[in-house]
């Protein structure tokens, strides 16, 4: 399987050329440093993308809480995370870096508030 | 009216005014007031909850609020005092007093040893743009939408086309898909994106949102609410080809057309404003024409990275504290810094020549996108400063760094040269 990948390391935005099984690289090609090459080859066998947000805070109508994955989760687990978070109320105070949902949809990774609120 | 005494006055607690003022306060300024007309500190980066911020200046992937957390902890560290909900009616730069208005102390005149304008800017509008249809209700900028969605927890539609390919456009594209909603395509009057290249991978290729370079939206059709628009093709001086104009249904419109600075404040006050910018013409102090009025941020130039903001801002909080102080160095000689090959501005305008050696960043953005070029710096025929870039893009400034011993003559020149 061969794949396209544009590198968004640096604003050079190298087009990378992979080959593969679709999860082992057989031959990379394109990029111009040692950067664009891990890129390229976790992009390819697996993307990863941070995922941010907002919740609901409890007893607040309309206020809102940023958050985000606190590690970069699975690309294609991005919708079933986002349904989880929507149906997620916090309760204040909340400080910066407070879980608000912990190992969610089973990554192990947790939804983090990126903001003190109370 | 109410009175209040301070050393460096900043208008604006978005990431500029902040960091304006952390360096004011770490300079030694002795009270430093942000005057802010939101009910807190943080500007845009509020409603920017995705991540992307302080990849250069923290060398890590921070969301908005993250990145403006990290300075109004400082702030508060520091002893900087904020003024919340105060809206600035009028600088007088002579006699050195902001005139604002707050609900607690009323018409209020804060007295200044010098003045940051940090006010950033505003989205232009379809009526900037001035797109031919009806006015139904799902019209919006990107970032009123962004702020109703992030802030407000309100959703502005289910099936959207976005206009322009700049930064917040595709980045409310990827937001409005993960709520749920249908982005139907992004539209881009130009033949190469307006933002940043991360951005497009992760919020349209991501999602599979079509992009269309070279196209625009001819008219808006709905009565009470938008039912849908049509998107023609241009040619090559961007007028659409109507014979090939398509219906796309919508419910909803966001523009993504650009970003003004906003000045009004400034203009007021008689201080000059470059045109090509709408912004004041400063120097590396990043002092405007006059002498006691600083200035810092988008509301000089339109940014992309607001680590970039940041470090400027810095400049102006520490030039303004040491103005306010009276230890600016002496300039012995004032000169133009101008665009030549393939520049479309630069900033600072002006470069001051004092015995203090400086090195000093100048920023600038590119008319044309190009491949393999060499920025340069040159007084006359001498260059004196150089680095070569695989490419350079309007929608990303560049910057070059010069060393304020080596300029010569009434002029600096910064250009992009192509390589053979």
């Amino acid at each position: 399987m061969k794949k396209e990948i544009i590198c968004t390391v640096c604003p050079r935005g190298c087009h990378i050329q992979v080959e593969g099984d679709g999860k082992n690289v057989q031959k990379i090609e394109g990029y111009a440093c040692k950067r664009g090459l891990e890129y390229g080859t976790a992009e390819y066998s697996h993307p990863v993308r941070i995922l941010t947000t907002t919740v609901k805070i409890d007893g607040a109508e309309g206020d809102l809480l940023p958050v985000r994955s606190a590690q970069p989760i699975p690309k294609e687990k991005l919708f079933e995370c986002m349904e989880v978070i929507r149906n997620t109320v916090v309760k204040l105070p909340i400080k910066r870096y407070d879980v608000a949902v912990s190992d969610i949809c089973g990554t192990g990774i947790d939804i983090v508030a990126t903001k003190t609120v109370g | 009216m109410y009175c209040i005494k301070c050393d460096v006055a900043i208008i604006g607690g978005g990431p500029a005014g902040l960091a304006a003022a952390t360096s004011a306060k770490e300079e030694g300024a002795d009270k430093v007031l942000i005057i802010e007309r939101d009910n807190a500190l943080g500007g845009i980066l509020q409603q920017c909850i995705h991540p992307g911020f302080g990849l250069t200046r923290f060398n890590e992937e921070l969301t908005g609020p993250e990145y403006y957390g990290r300075f109004t902890d400082k702030i508060a560290e520091l002893g900087v005092e904020v003024m919340l909900n105060s809206m600035v009616l009028e600088v007088n730069d002579k006699r050195k007093e902001v005139i604002c208005t707050n609900s607690e102390y009323g018409l209020t005149c804060v007295q200044a040893g010098s003045i940051v304008l940090a006010m950033g800017c505003r989205e232009r509008t379809r009526a900037n743009i001035v797109v031919p249809g009806t006015r139904p209700a799902g019209l919006y900028t990107a970032g009123a939408a962004q702020r109703l969605v992030n802030r407000q927890n309100i959703m502005v539609g289910k099936k959207v086309v976005i206009l322009g390919s700049g930064d917040i456009g595709m980045i409310m594209a990827r937001r409005m898909t993960l709520e749920g909603a249908k982005v139907v395509m992004v539209v881009e009057l130009m033949s190469y994106l307006a933002g940043l290249t991360r951005n497009r991978v992760q919020c349209l290729d991501d999602f599979g949102i079509p992009l269309k370079l070279a196209h625009t939206i001819t008219r808006i059709e709905g009565n009470e609410r938008v039912t849908g628009v049509y998107v023609a093709p241009v040619d090559e001086n961007k007028k659409p080809i109507l014979e090939k104009e398509e219906l796309v249904e919508c419910d909803t419109v966001l523009f993504s057309v650009g970003l003004i600075p906003e000045n009004e404040l400034t203009s007021k006050a008689g201080i000059e404003i470059n045109r090509v910018t709408n912004g004041p013409l400063v120097n590396q102090y990043m002092q405007t024409s006059s002498p006691a009025v600083f200035a810092c941020g988008n509301v000089v130039h339109v940014n992309d990275l607001v680590d970039n903001v940041s470090s400027e801002s810095e400049q102006a909080g520490k030039y303004a504290a040491r103005f306010a102080m009276n230890k600016l160095p002496d300039a012995k000689k004032e000169i133009k810094c101008t665009v030549g090959r393939n520049v479309r501005y630069v900033c600072p305008q002006k470069l001051l020549i004092s015995d203090e050696a400086e090195k000093i960043s100048i920023y600038f953005r590119v008319l044309e996108p190009e491949l393999n070029v060499t920025l340069a710096a040159r007084c006359g025929d001498t260059v004196i400063a150089q680095k070569k870039e695989f490419r350079v893009n309007p929608g990303e400034m560049n910057h070059i760094v010069i060393d304020s011993s080596k300029l010569t003559g009434d002029e600096v020149t910064v250009e992009v040269v192509k390589e053979d």
